[in-house]
């Protein structure tokens, strides 16, 4: 079942002429002519569509909160910051059929009211970001953006706004900021952006395949778009895939089928490369926790784990993890997670703004500490002391950066303590180069 | 460098680009024109940044506030290309660490530095958004992926002709 990228290989789908052969605007024209804007909001509160940029919200519902008052202008901001390590599915999308984001922000901008709507696309992407404008041209030159869209007396306005390199303009405040042209420090919450977001008027910001998804829903019905999935994990997801997999790539699937399947099926991944075995997976982008081999596998109760946001956090954090973002970062028995584990400290020490001691200071403190773990120079109680770091910086910031933070190193440490202290009680084997410790018994163990 | 302004061109996009948001709401065409001037001058020098800030009626310290948040805007000079490398965890995964030490190796430069020729800069960034195409490297808006070391060999044989 493919809803965003069923003709995601089609030769030339991003242009309009194409996309239009395969379908492509059926959905604004549904919308626009034969539906109000409450009904297409009624039928993506039908469909169970949870935020695709990785809290899970659902969309339907945070569409309702946009505050509506008289005379003021709303907007629709589309967040394409996409930086979560391990993610990147947005860029995919984009890159290759830019009109499935085009085609679906009209039908949002319809639904919400907003007449002016903009893509704030991460800075890296510049070349993306000319793929966009041509692709809004071409929607411009068909009537489908602009004044009195289809003759529908609906007028929306569509830019691309870049970004300049920071991953904390992914958290939709931050965005907002930094769309009003400053340093993207996140804002306190209240107000939330549905009453004051851009410029101070009523703001909704979606991730890039949330608002894809939406035209496949004005099309084919919120019900039937509900009717794929797992009890509240309805639809299809797009999965980023990457590491010691045979076909890393990004991977639409329905929710409900299971990790394993995902992982060893030839349809999905096609299984760890040749001659190596399953040691953990980061199933939903650097900030969820990491999880060993059976956990990942099965849930702690024993059963499948499935694709679906439940079934990724069945056991909380003791032995679950999250879908997140759907960064699905997959390691075998040669990653070292001390060395990983690194480089997510390292992210988030560069990506916090700096605006919250507990993560400014924290987030230093854990890079230092895990760095010299790393290096040989550990001492014991610097596990502890990581554990109680995290600890602080969870839940004592303004943003979820800090949480995103503390979460990779605790759960590094909840799951593979054991190879923390072999690197530190073992410095001149943990130093040597491709050295990994193996786990006694380990089913990844050789 | 020559004097600071925009080929007219470029100043025709300034105007398009502003005229993106409402009225009174101009600063946030900020991010758009430092891109722009970095296109042009290569770095956002002080001058450089002045020259974005009278552009946009604002206050010079408007502009470097902004301009040092964001690590995409080189804030000293680089080299002719700069090569910005992801570190993060997939693309070490992926043999990362061994491909951007060649690299180094390559240049006889480190992360930070630029050939004494001018020809290359090379930076460290933090992910790419291209986990399952690493390792990954940009130069400007391009992106090279699936690196190896002969890779790399080719792309700094191409670019050094």
């Amino acid at each position: 079942m493919k809803i965003l990228t069923e003709h995601i290989d089609v030769p030339n789908i991003d242009t309009i002429d194409v996309f239009m052969k395969h379908g492509g605007y059926s959905a604004v024209k549904k919308a626009l002519k034969k539906m109000s804007p409450d009904e297409v909001t009624e039928e993506v509160k039908k469909s169970g569509l949870r935020g695709r940029g990785g809290a899970g919200f659902p969309m339907g519902m945070k569409w309702s909160f946009l505050a509506k008052p008289e005379g003021v202008p709303r907007y629709l901001v589309c967040n394409a910051d996409e930086s979560e390590p391990g993610t990147f599915k947005d860029h995919y999308l984009m890159w290759k059929s830019p009109h499935t984001l085009i085609e679906g922000m009209i039908v949002s901008s319809f639904a919400l009211g907003a007449n002016t709507s903009y893509i704030y696309v991460r800075g890296e992407l510049m070349y993306v970001i000319a793929i966009l404008e041509k692709a809004i041209q071409e929607a411009y030159d068909k009537g489908l953006l602009g004044k009195n869209i289809l003759g529908s007396g609906y007028d929306l306005d569509l830019f691309v706004q870049p970004g300049g390199g920071a991953y904390i303009c992914g958290e939709e405040t931050a965005l907002l900021e930094s769309l009003e042209g400053k340093r993207g420090n996140p804002r306190n919450k209240p107000p939330f952006p549905a009453v004051k977001g851009l410029w101070q008027c009523p703001t909704v910001v979606n991730n890039v395949e949330s608002i894809a998804a939406t035209s496949w829903i004005v099309n084919n019905g919120g019900d039937a778009y509900a009717a794929i999935g797992v009890g509240r994990s309805t639809g299809t997801k797009l999965i980023s895939a990457s590491g010691h997999i045979k076909k890393p790539g990004v991977y639409e699937i329905p929710l409900g089928i299971t990790v394993e399947d995902f992982i060893y099926s030839d349809e999905w991944c096609g299984g760890i490369r040749d001659g190596h075995k399953l040691k953990a997976v980061v199933a939903g982008g650097s900030s969820v926790p990491i999880l060993p081999a059976e956990l990942i596998i099965t849930t702690a109760a024993g059963e499948k784990r499935l694709m679906t946001y439940e079934s990724l956090s069945d056991g909380g954090f003791v032995s679950g993890t999250m879908l997140g973002s759907g960064g699905f970062v997959v390691m075998d028995e040669t990653a070292c997670i001390v060395h990983n584990t690194l480089t997510f400290a390292k992210f988030y020490h560069h990506e916090s703004c700096g605006q919250c001691s507990p993560c400014r200071e924290g987030t230093g403190w854990m890079d230092k500490v895990i760095n010299r773990i790393e290096h040989g120079q550990g001492r014991i109680e610097d596990i502890d002391l990581l554990v109680d770091v995290a600890k602080k910086i969870e839940g004592n910031t303004i943003c979820p950066l800090g949480d995103a933070a503390a979460w990779p190193v605790a759960a590094a440490i909840r799951h593979f303590r054991d190879e923390f202290e072999w690197h530190i009680e073992h410095p001149e084997l943990a130093t040597k180069p491709g050295a990994v410790f193996m786990r006694k018994g380990a089913s990844w163990t050789k | 460098m020559s004097k600071i302004v925009f080929p007219a061109e470029t100043l025709e996009l300034v105007k398009k680009i502003i005229a993106r948001y409402p009225e009174g709401k101009q600063k946030s065409a900020i991010l758009p024109i430092l891109h722009l001037a970095q296109a042009e001058w290569k770095w956002c020098s002080p001058e450089v940044m002045d020259y974005v800030g009278t552009l946009m009626s604002i206050s010079p310290i408007e502009v470097y506030e902004v301009a040092s948040f964001y690590t995409m805007f080189h804030l000293e000079p680089v080299g002719e290309h700069v090569i910005e490398y992801c570190r993060t965890g997939p693309c070490c995964l992926m043999g990362g660490v061994e491909v951007y030490d060649h690299l180094k190796k390559r240049l006889k430069i480190n992360t930070g530095e630029t050939t004494k020729d001018g020809k290359f800069t090379i930076k460290e960034v933090e992910c790419l958004a291209a986990c399952g195409w690493g390792p990954v490297f940009q130069i400007r808006e391009k992106y090279y992926m699936h690196l190896t070391n002969e890779k790399v060999d080719q792309i700094i044989d191409e670019l050094s002709k």
